[in-house]
């Protein structure tokens, strides 16, 4: 578990980045936490040749408000997230899912960024970000460009960033007032990637469900928005056949892969139960 | 007598005796980041080694190049078995009896073997030269079942063996057959059987696992051409013995061997035997001349050095139809990889496997263990228990519970039935075995009126109605465990490691101003053994505990002992740690005596001192003796105060408890949640009541871990699919249940102290209780037995087979 040779640089704006991702291209990567890449790079799955810092970079920290949305700079840590009154107010999901990412330690250093541009299907913030419609804001030597959550995942690793963009930031729309949402996570222990896990933004109008997004982390090569199960929802005060037309529908499109979490057919079924549980918690809390 | 005098308990106090709960002294350094442990030995020019490991379970090694890794900045050099065979050590011994391998030779027999050991001047070039390193492969097929390696067709993985049809512990039935042991007597067994009013039979599986200590298996080696003199940094649980075994092996005499093993962050039995890593790292200091450190990764740890378990036992128990049990008939397949790297002592192919009879008064009971060759890791060691005595507490523990219900008893009720009666102490077992003491019915008594355990039994009855109406989706299990251990090894009439018996020792040096050193055969890997060596030697010479400094771990100083695994360090070192204070106690009491101006039998000690029987006011303290025995010895005496003990126990101690865990399992996503777990442990004295509780805490969340998820698999193929702790089950604080202790006091009657040993027997135990709780909860679901681990998805797999789900 000793990494091979590679060499370092810590540049001091999103320019400079991304210039030396542009000529060194292919052997360069990006390090942010590191807490996805340093372990791979240990095992040597990942031998880069370079790695560009980003700690540097002053203007990819922080959170701040622009309109109706909440922009969180890339270099933004779990911890911070964690430690933002507005983020926990106006946004309560993402505090509720950051706090249920590894553990105090992973968290002090893995960034929002990193989670979002890692393309590993294990991370919580993927899909979280697709349900929250979440855009995320890329900029490479051609400049800048905007890319929904939704659209940027295609493969497990595979994303749409382009090499030698970097991801600068993360806008979230602040979901309606009075909406309700859970985050239910199944691991088998502190720091361990879901077994399945099911996130719910929803508000409800007298009693039945009005608006309703789903997503799904880690049952597929990608996180995954259950749109059918969504649909299924919506106009009911989810009663028992409607969950389990919700769960069963989001069970149709999970493909998770057979691990030491569980063969093939439970990681679907308890896919389906977070669904369920999520559904009926975040209803809950709607006002 | 004026006021400042102390009083008695203020005088005992002072001394942080046994029984107190003294603080562990060791943490001072520890709980400071100033622990010394063997990846801090850092000496000037030192190499660093690392292994090039197998990517195949079972394949014909073709060609080995290292000229690409030997252009590598850095690499040094590439050691491989043609090297190791210019000095005889290309296959090292087993303490099984067994040859392993130290570097793949023509072969090799599980993934992640050590194939060539890369040598280089930092940690960073030795892994890049391995990764240069060209090995061709012709890849075999793999075995990987136990059940089928004897099969006519099996492959032959031990080619060094083929036609030996006789192994170190007697006849092999096939090329893959290590050794098959039997215990008891078949015919009164099987007699038993075909008269039995109910049977029982269960293929029991105590799943492979691993001890994975915090700190992996590493070793510094610096090899002094000059003087000749090789000596060794290690996380060595036994120093002596890795002194004895070197000394044999590598043909160097013994006292140019310097073994020290300084702080050791855990061991549950992975670091005692002897790995190809020590072995390289010597003759690669040997070959350059420069200390080389090797130091294994996570990986390495779990997937190359010793695993335990892996015992597969056929159960079977007769009994009358009241339910008394009448025969116990038991069949193990013992899985031990590559090659039989057992560390139990050398005699006991199986360990103490034959304790198997547990708690519990049988008439007869018949054992044969077979051992057999797979393609995976060498082993098995002793994880936290004396030799396979888990594996044994597990079989009975289980297998009880599968009797009462099929006797639809209560489980607890079917125990105090069959256990062994005080009065039947000291009590000889049908599998050989003379229990030195114990009182059982009292122990279970205290388990069940503590935890209510009618209560929950009431409370379990609500429920699966509940259950059965549809109106929850969680079921409710009741775990009992009492266990027995067998501990304290060993006597030498029964118990050797290597031919050389399982004593061990103890040197104590009393210094003039009343302070003294101790130093011990045994090495503490986190047992606090620097705070209980201590209060024993406080209690029987009345110094105190804090001027008692304690050392274990260089052979050069400690007097030679078997080490510190399998419960052993109090029932034998404990002992001889008494047995040496007691000579000082007597020279001491002739040393005042003299300067007393009294008959030696005219004193008798009083806490901190001899005092003149009948005379009060005439009294000298130990610390008093011990300047007067530098000074003013009564005339023909030695001057000095010192004693060293060997201590060869008479008997085992047999450490005995009762636990329950209560449990509750959903369902639908096999999530459990333990509610409860309760331990009582009787380790005969409590020497240190706080030391005890930790090793409990311990020991019981190694067990939690075991049982509910903690494995090593291999898939289909021979691949080891559970290298990190990302999916080899260890349990943060978060998932670590409350654990509830007590205890009962039933002291050894052999031993100077009373003390029985206490580390292991929350693993031994706990296990049980977590798997009969699972499997207590699925029962009324109509299911006898369920395999462990029993993680989420076994037991929503359970659950649904049971049509518990849909
Ligand atoms: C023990 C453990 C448990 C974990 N458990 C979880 C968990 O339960 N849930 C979870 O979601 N995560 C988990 N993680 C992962 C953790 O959250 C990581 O921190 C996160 O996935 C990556 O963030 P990072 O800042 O560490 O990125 P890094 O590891 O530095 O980078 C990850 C990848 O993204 C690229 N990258 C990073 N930043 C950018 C950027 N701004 N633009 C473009 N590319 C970029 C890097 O080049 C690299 O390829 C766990 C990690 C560990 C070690």
């Amino acid at each position: 578990m000793i990494p091979g040779p590679f060499s370092y640089h810590r540049p001091a704006s999103v320019a400079d980045a991304v210039k030396l991702l542009s000529d060194l291209g292919e052997d360069a990567r990006p390090l942010a936490g590191g807490h996805s890449l340093v372990p791979m790079m240990k095992l040597r799955l990942a031998t880069p040749a370079h790695l560009i810092d980003l700690h540097g970079i002053a203007a990819l920290k922080g959170i701040s408000r622009n309109g109706n949305n909440l922009v969180i700079g890339a270099m933004t840590t779990q911890h911070e997230l964690l430690a933002s009154d507005d983020v926990a107010k106006s946004m309560p999901i993402l505090h509720e899912a950051a706090l249920l990412i590894a553990d105090p330690q992973v968290r002090y250093r893995g960034t929002i960024g990193g989670n979002v541009a890692n393309g590993d299907p294990g991370n919580d913030m993927p899909a979280l970000m697709m349900t929250l419609g979440a855009t995320y804001r890329l900029e490479g030597a051609s400049g800048a460009r905007d890319v929904p959550a939704a659209d940027f995942y295609q493969g497990a690793y595979f994303t749409a960033l382009e090499p030698g963009e970097i991801l600068t930031s993360v806008s979230v729309p602040v979901p309606a007032a009075g909406h309700g949402y859970a985050y239910e996570k199944l691991k088998r222990k502190v720091g361990d990637y879901a077994t399945a896990a099911a996130a719910v933004v929803l508000t409800m109008s007298g009693g039945k469900v009005a608006t309703c997004t789903i997503g799904l982390t880690n049952v597929h090569e990608t996180p995954l928005l259950a749109a059918d199960a969504a649909k299924a929802v919506i106009g009911t005060g989810l009663d028992a056949a409607t969950l389990k037309k919700a769960a069963a529908a989001a069970e149709a499109i999970m493909a998770p892969a057979a691990d030491a979490r569980g063969p093939v057919e439970y990681r679907k079924h308890v896919g389906g139960i977070m669904v369920t549980r999520a559904l009926q918690r975040a209803a809950s809390r709607a006002k | 007598m004026n006021d400042m005098t102390p009083t008695r308990e203020q005088r005992e106090a002072a001394l942080e005796g046994m029984g107190c709960k003294r603080k562990r002294v060791e943490d001072i350094r520890f709980t400071q980041g100033k622990g010394n442990y063997v990846d801090d030995v850092k000496l000037p020019g030192m190499l660093h080694g690392d292994f090039v490991r197998s990517p195949h379970p079972h394949a014909r090694v073709q060609k080995i190049d290292d000229s690409e890794a030997l252009k590598v900045p850095g690499v040094l050099a590439v050691i491989t078995a043609e090297t190791l065979k210019t000095v005889n050590l290309a296959w090292m011994p087993t303490l099984a009896g067994d040859v392993q391998m130290v570097l793949a030779d023509g072969k090799v027999l599980f993934q992640n073997q050590e194939v060539a050991f890369v040598v280089a001047t930092d940690r960073y070039a030795a892994d890049d030269g391995i990764n240069k390193v060209i090995v061709e492969y012709e890849p075999l097929p793999p075995l990987v079942d136990p059940f089928k390696s004897m099969d006519k067709d099996a492959p032959v993985l031990r080619e060094d063996l083929v036609g030996k049809m006789s192994g170190a512990h007697g006849p092999r039935k096939h090329d893959n057959h290590i050794f098959e042991w039997t215990v008891g007597d078949k015919e009164l067994t099987d007699a038993a059987f075909n008269k039995a009013e109910v049977t029982i039979k269960e293929m029991i599986s105590y799943h492979r696992t691993h001890p994975s200590p915090l700190e992996t298996c590493q070793c510094v080696c610096s090899f002094d051409k000059i003087k000749g003199e090789l000596t060794i940094y290690g996380t060595f649980q036994a120093p002596h013995v890795i002194r004895t075994v070197v000394a044999l092996i590598a043909k160097l005499p013994e006292q140019k061997i310097h073994v020290i093993a300084p702080d050791i962050g855990g061991g549950f039995g992975n670091k005692v035997g002897a790995y190809p890593g020590y072995i390289c790292a010597a003759v690669a200091s040997i070959v350059t001349g420069k200390p080389v450190k090797w130091v294994e990764d996570r990986i390495e740890n779990l997937t190359a050095t010793s695993f335990a378990r892996d015992y597969h036992m056929t159960t079977e128990i007769a009994a009358t139809k009241d339910g008394k049990v009448t025969g116990l008939r038991v069949h193990v397949l013992a899985d031990h990889g590559a090659f039989d790297a057992c560390a139990d002592p050398s005699k006991w192919p199986a360990g103490f496997f034959n304790i198997v009879t547990g708690s519990y008064d049988f008439p007869t009971a018949h054992l044969a263990v077979d051992g057999v060759y797979t393609n995976k890791a060498p082993g098995g060691v002793a994880y936290r228990c004396s030799f396979r005595v888990t594996e044994a507490a597990y079989c009975i523990e289980r297998g009880m519970d599968i009797l009462a219900q099929k006797l639809k008893m209560d489980p607890a009720e079917l125990r105090l039935k069959n256990f062994i009666k005080p009065e039947q102490f000291p009590y000889h077992s049908a599998l050989g075995w003379e229990y030195d003491s114990g009182d059982y019915h009292t122990a279970m008594r205290k388990m069940m009126e503590t935890t209510g355990y009618a209560a929950l039994r009431k409370e379990q009855e609500e429920k699966r109605a509940a259950f059965k109406r549809g109106e929850t989706r969680e079921i409710m299990g009741l775990g009992v465990s009492f266990f027995t251990e067998i501990v304290g090894a060993g006597p030498s009439k029964n118990c050797d490691i290597l031919g050389i018996a399982m004593f061990d020792s103890c040197e104590i040096r009393m210094h003039p101003t009343g302070a003294g050193i101790a130093r011990m055969g045994t090495k503490s890997q986190g047992q606090g053994h620097e705070t209980t060596w201590a209060q024993i030697i406080a209690t029987e010479i009345g110094i105190p505990a804090d001027n008692i400094m304690v050392e274990e771990g260089n052979t050069d100083t400690a007097p030679y002992g078997l080490g510190t695994y399998g419960s052993r360090s109090t029932p034998v070192a404990g002992a001889a740690i008494a047995m040496a204070a007691r000579k000082i106690k007597a020279k001491a009491q002739m040393i005042a005596a003299y300067k007393l101006e009294v008959h030696e039998d005219d004193l008798e000690f009083d806490i901190d001192g001899f005092r003149v029987k009948g005379l009060p006011e005439k009294f000298m303290s130990m610390k008093d003796i011990c300047w007067a025995a530098y000074n003013s010895v009564p005339p023909g005496m030695e001057p000095g105060l010192e004693a060293v003990s060997y201590y060869d126990p008479p008997n085992m101690t047999y450490p005995f408890g009762a636990y329950l865990c209560v449990m509750d399992i959903d369902v639908d996503t096999g999530v459990y949640k333990v509610r409860r777990f309760y331990a009582l442990d009787d380790c005969g004295t409590r020497i240190n009541p706080m030391i005890i509780e930790g090793q409990v805490h311990g020991g019981l969340t190694e067990a939690f871990a075991i049982a509910m998820g903690q494995e090593i698999r291999y898939d289909d193929v021979g691949n080891v699919v559970t290298g990190s702790f990302m999916d080899f089950f260890m349990p943060t604080a978060v998932e670590t249940p409350h654990w509830e202790t007590d205890f009962t006091v039933t002291p050894s009657p052999h031993h100077p102290i009373g003390a029985k040993g206490v580390g292991e027997s929350p693993n031994v135990g706990g296990v049980p209780a977590f798997s009969n709780a699972v499997n207590d909860a699925f029962s009324f679901l109509g299911s006898t037995h369920i395999q462990m681990p029993h993680d989420f998805w076994r037991n929503w797999k359970a659950a649904k087979e049971l049509g518990a789900v849909a």
